[in-house]
């Protein structure tokens, strides 16, 4: 019985490991601009033609950062979530128009609703790039001195909205 | 006979040609191409993880590829280059991670199991070789032997 021990229990510590690992979502990459300045950049409004954004306006606020495009099956998905979201007036929600075309990115606001206090049009993906967006949507939360405190990669959930991103808002808020 | 040597020519003609103009701006970028894809396959697509930077076709790797042909026409390091993908998409994005406290486990962990089964294999062999160790006669079990051994000579 005693030589059973260790293949068992080197079984059940690999079992163990592959629970955990199939548990895991590949997707989640730890993002290295967490607690690092959000990275600059000066873009065109997608509503307002003329006018520029740049992370730096929203100085002194906590805002949410939220690339999307309307080619984006997933963003359909968190669309409604933001709308009721923004309508609350918790937190400003900023958009980021990712490799879009400006009719088709207007369409989609107009059809299902603009959560947005204005977007900015990222046409080229070069601001994406800076900012390591790899699957869209994803939502940024930068706290009142521009530095970026979490990302979310894929469609806000109910759930991660309530658990993750409004207690982080409102411990930044403070 | 005549017109389709004439058509023969005409092909062999033109298709030179095309084939120069092709080949033209090729050759200046050839540099450029080929440090592309030695960076850009030491690292990961994040859109489709298991395929590497050079040979992806998603859309996210094509604009990384346009980056990093920017870069090199920069002048900037391949170190630089590296240091940008890993400053925004973290060290997943390399296939050979550096070394740090957190990656550690991953580089030393195949080494670990070399040693735990190097140890296993001595301890095995140890104790088959004691198991085995012919077992020592004493002197009557000698004698006998001898006697049974003498008895089945012809």
């Amino acid at each position: 019985m005693k030589r059973f021990l260790i293949p068992l229990g080197v079984f059940v510590v690999l079992v163990v490991f592959l629970a955990v690992g199939l548990t895991l979502n590949p997707r989640d990459v730890p993002s290295p601009l967490k607690d690092k300045p959000a990275p600059a950049f000066t873009l065109p409004q997608l509503a307002a033609a003329g006018k520029s954004f740049s992370p730096a306006d929203m100085k002194g606020r906590v805002w949410l950062f939220n690339v999307w495009a309307s080619w984006c099956v997933s963003c359909r998905q968190e669309h409604p979530l933001l709308v009721a979201f923004a309508k609350e007036g918790k937190v400003p929600v900023v958009g980021l128009n990712y490799k879009d075309q400006e009719a088709d990115a207007k369409g989609w606001l107009a059809q299902f609703g603009d959560p947005y206090v204005l977007s900015a049009v990222d046409a080229d993906g070069r601001v994406g790039i800076d900012y390591g967006v790899y699957g869209v949507p994803e939502t940024y939360v930068i706290d009142k001195a521009g530095m970026i405190r979490m990302k979310h990669t894929g469609p806000i959930t109910p759930e991660s909205l309530q658990k993750q991103i409004l207690p982080l808002v409102a411990e930044l808020s403070k | 006979m005549k017109l389709s040597g004439l058509l023969l020519c005409c092909v062999l003609v033109f298709s030179g040609a095309a084939m120069a103009r092709e080949a033209a701006p090729m050759a200046a970028d050839l540099e450029v191409e080929k440090r592309m894809v030695a960076i850009s396959e030491e690292l990961r697509c994040l859109v489709c993880q298991n395929e590497s930077l050079s040979g992806s076709h998603a859309e996210l790797a094509q604009d990384l590829r346009r980056e990093i042909r920017k870069m090199i026409a920069e002048g900037k390091s391949d170190k630089e280059i590296l240091d940008f993908m890993v400053d925004r998409y973290g060290d997943f994005v390399r296939y050979r991670p550096p070394m740090k406290p957190t990656t550690w486990l991953l580089w030393g962990g195949p080494f670990l199991f070399l040693a735990g089964g190097l140890a296993a294999l001595i301890a095995f062999l140890r104790r088959r070789a004691k198991d085995n160790a012919a077992p020592v006669l004493s002197d009557e079990e000698r004698r006998r032997a001898a006697t049974l051994l003498d008895q089945t000579k012809p």
